[in-house]
């Protein structure tokens, strides 16, 4: 048996590979929840259930959503032109961080409408630049990135409990380690009345159509494409490579910190180390099973929230526990490269 | 001749529309030596991946020493002694010579290699053939040359009495090329039986017995090497008359290229060395030499990717301040780089994409950062149709176009633009002879036109058909030019060893 690469992959095909992956990661999946004693299509019921049954888990999935969509593109927009940005969460934190630091009392304090901008920008910079190190370590010395990048994880969360311990911490929070909030009018207005559901989704999916537009019509796109596909040939066509690898480095850095900025303004009002229930890595899994399409992205992103969503719903009802989400989405990323793989290669006897 | 090492019969191999063998009958006898010559795609390794077991036949059969193989069985095939030597190595770079040769004979319950009779036999083979190579080198310290004989030594140890080799010429030095085909040579003699594949006739003609020719995927001729010639066997394979065009005698123009006294420092190691050279308008100049002796350095350094340590490099009288590939392509330099897969194109990418990356920022593709994909698609189209790039439009991925499409491609995102200067780095490496002369016509016409042309290349021939005068080139050094009509073989070979005193 041998696998022999398609010429051309048909748009079908392209289409079907991701919806079987999710079928047989969802088959996969079914089998432990019978292993649980639960009858499995009650189970999968349930699950839909927890994640659009009602108004208010309809917009629970969707706030969950938001987040997802501007990691995936982070991961999906470095990993196209071969940065392989794994430190999404660190500079979610990072973002998170400077967005509350200034938009707290201690902060500007200017009017809403101004400063809200504003706090993106500065938490969208703050993811920016903590990836420039790596990329910057990367294009001098040749340090492998993904081992800067995800280790730089680590010292950024260590980084943001040590404020939040410190300078910025909240007095009014009876000892708990959280950052001074918010001001209450820098919150993000509601898209649903009464809901969690905020704006961000919008930002999202709107930055989502941009970056489509960017790769596919500009050249720059051209560029960052070419880089990451050949750097050799990239360079001999004249592809300024380093300043093309720090402009993605920078929209990338700048999606995840631009995630943690949001979550802070739209849902949360202030940053404690459990902010992020691990958004950076699961970007990274929303950005493969997007096949790194930033349309895709929102799709996959939208995906994962109902999971995560949904299997809190089925555990409170059937009692599986909700670990089953983690099992799904991870088996669904499995099913996936293994799916892109068939799309992609046509087997051979 | 009296036994038969190896008999195909009948083959048929399909694949969806495309027939790859079509009814392919061959008999290889002990101790001889075959070429099987043919086009890119004419079938050639298709046909040994059968006879190997790598694929099923859809019909006809294979035997060796008159045993039927059962399809689709590579293991049957090396019991059989049988062994092939791929294109591609299957070597482990951080393995030992010896390492690599008894990997996969071994059983997989022995708790320890049993070296020491493997080292014996080892050194038994290399000295019996004369394939001398370090048993304990550690692979991926071995030049190209080297591999390919721990390959052969591999498929030896398997007792291999028939071997086949699937273009083993095409990564190596002229040199080593010669070398081996003194020691398959060598072999034969000794009673082995050898397939060799090659769609270069020099190589066919002066090393096999007997050379088979496919073409479409069907036996058109057999001839003994000793009957045949160099422009029949072209015939035969491409299936009409294939003239390598001519030059014809012009007078050039200005100088439009000239190096004065370059060198080129990497990390303290020497790439060029006081080079000096110029070509005029309407000129070309050839630069011989044996490969890793600069031609990569040169070829960079006029297009822009490396910037010489000291003396000056000119383009049109006036000298390079700024090396860039894109100040390059806009001051009129066509580049067709040594390397079409790694520096020409991108595979991935369109054709129309790969046509224009390297003018991208020129206003007619792009504009206000944004890619203008009308005018970028029809610049595609109108190379596709002049310089007959065949295998897809603007819009198929580059990497579905064969070898000499490719080339015709990317000689013809250069040439449309009429350069004033072309730089033409191993143009014809690894392209069958029907691509060899659409190549040589277009370097010919753009000469004609009164484009300065630098040709790097290792074949002779083909410098010699091309070049007006030439240089060669030896461990980064460049000799005195001489007229192409003084070039014979041997005052070539003396210059390319670094003789040129004598060589004058």
């Amino acid at each position: 048996m041998r696998l022999e690469r398609r010429a051309h992959v048909p748009l079908s095909l392209a289409i079907a590979a991701p919806i079987g992956a999710v079928v047989a990661a969802l088959i996969l999946a079914g089998l432990l929840i019978a292993l649980a004693g639960v009858p499995v299509f009650e189970a999968y019921r349930r699950m839909l259930i927890g994640a659009f049954g009602s108004r208010l888990s309809i917009s629970e999935t969707l706030t969950r959503t938001t987040p997802l969509i501007l990691t995936g593109l982070a991961a999906a927009v470095a990993f196209r032109s071969r940065v392989w940005n794994i430190g999404a969460e660190g500079q979610f934190y990072l973002g998170a961080l400077a967005t509350a630091a200034l938009g707290s009392k201690l902060g500007l304090h200017l009017a809403p409408l101004v400063e809200i901008p504003i706090l993106m920008l500065a938490g969208a910079l703050a993811g920016a630049l903590l990836l420039l190190v790596p990329l910057g370590l990367r294009l001098k010395f040749g340090v492998d990135e993904v081992v800067t990048t995800l280790l730089l994880n680590f010292v950024a969360v260590l980084f943001v409990s040590m404020m939040i311990e410190g300078p910025l911490k909240d007095p009014l929070a009876f000892g708990w380690p959280q950052s001074v909030p918010i001001l209450a009018d820098m919150a993000l207005p509601k898209l649903l009345p009464r809901s969690r559901l905020h704006i961000g989704l919008l930002v999202a999916i709107g930055l989502a159509l941009v970056l489509y537009f960017i790769q596919s019509r500009t050249r720059f796109g051209l560029e960052a494409r070419a880089a990451g596909l050949n750097p050799q040939a990239a360079r001999f066509a004249g592809v300024p490579i380093g300043s093309i690898l720090v402009r993605v480095a920078l929209i990338s850095g700048g999606l995840a910190g631009l995630a943690g900025a949001i979550e802070v303004l739209g849902v949360k009002g202030y940053v404690t180390t459990d902010l992020s229930p691990g958004f950076g890595y699961t970007g990274v899994v929303v950005a493969m099973l997007a096949g790194l399409n930033p349309i895709g992205v929102i799709v996959a992103a939208l995906f994962v929230a109902t999971m995560f969503v949904g299997a809190d719903g089925m555990s409170r009802a059937m009692g599986v526990p909700s670990f089953i989400a983690d099992v799904i989405v991870a088996l669904s990323l499995l099913t996936m490269l293994v799916a892109l793989l068939l799309a992609n290669y046509r087997v051979r006897r | 001749m009296s036994a038969r090492a190896l008999e195909l019969n009948g083959i048929t191999k399909r694949f969806g529309a495309l027939v790859a063998n079509d009814d392919v009958t061959l008999t290889l006898g002990q101790g001889e030596l075959l070429a099987l010559l043919g086009e890119n795609g004419a079938g050639k390794t298709t046909l040994m991946n059968i006879l190997f077991g790598h694929y099923t036949a859809d019909s006809g059969s294979v035997a060796a020493f008159g045993r039927t193989l059962p399809p689709g069985k590579p293991r049957a095939a090396i019991e059989a002694g049988i062994g092939m030597v791929h294109q591609h190595f299957a070597l482990a770079a951080n393995l030992s010579v010896i390492e690599n040769v008894i990997a996969g004979t071994e059983r997989l319950g022995a708790l320890a290699l049993n070296k020491r009779a493997a080292r014996v036999k080892l050194a038994a083979l290399s000295e019996r053939f004369g394939l001398t190579v370090d048993p304990d080198a550690r692979v991926g310290d071995l030049s190209v040359g080297e591999r390919q004989r721990v390959e052969i030594l591999k498929s030896l140890y398997r007792d291999a009495r028939v071997l086949i080799l699937d273009e083993p010429t095409a990564v190596l030095t002229h040199q080593e090329a010669e070398r081996l085909y003194r020691t398959l040579r060598g072999m034969a003699e000794q009673g082995l039986s050898i397939i060799f594949i090659s769609h270069k006739l020099h190589e066919v003609l002066a090393a096999a017995d007997r050379v088979v020719v496919l073409r479409g995927g069907k036996v058109v001729a057999e001839r003994k090497a000793g009957d045949t010639n160099r422009e029949e066997l072209a015939e035969l394979m491409v299936g009409r008359r294939v003239a390598r065009p001519h030059r014809d005698a012009q007078t050039p123009g200005a100088v439009a290229l000239k190096a004065d006294r370059v060198s080129v420092m990497s990390g303290g190691a020497s790439l060029l060395s006081d080079v000096s050279f110029e070509v005029r308008a309407g000129e070309t100049l050839g630069v011989i030499g044996v490969s890793g002796n600069g031609q990569s350095t040169l070829g960079r350094l006029v297009s822009g990717l490396v910037s010489p340590s000291s003396g000056s490099l000119d383009l049109f009288g006036h000298p390079v301040a700024q090396f860039s590939p894109r100040g390059f392509v806009e001051m009129g330099v066509g580049r067709i780089p040594e390397d079409r897969n790694a520096d020409g194109a991108i595979g991935e990418m369109t054709i129309w994409e790969n046509a224009v990356l390297e003018r991208i920022g020129e206003k007619r593709f792009s504009s206000g950062g944004l890619v203008r994909r009308g005018p970028a698609r029809a610049f595609a189209a109108e190379i596709i149709r002049r310089f007959d790039v065949r295998g897809g439009g603007p819009d198929t991925a580059t990497r579905l176009l064969s070898g000499g499409n490719m080339q015709k491609l990317i000689l013809g995102r250069n040439l449309i633009t009429a350069p004033k200067i072309l730089v033409a780095a191993q143009p014809t490496r690894g392209l069958d002879e029907g691509a060899v002369a659409a190549v040589h016509a277009e370097i010919l016409a753009a000469r004609r036109a009164g484009t300065a042309v630098l040709l790097i290349s290792e074949d002779l021939d083909e410098v010699v058909a091309l070049a007006d005068r030439v240089q060669a080139i030896v461990k980064g050094r460049l000799s005195p030019p001489i007229p192409v009509s003084d070039a014979d073989p041997r005052r070539l070979g003396l210059m390319m060893a670094g003789a040129w005193d004598e060589a004058a």
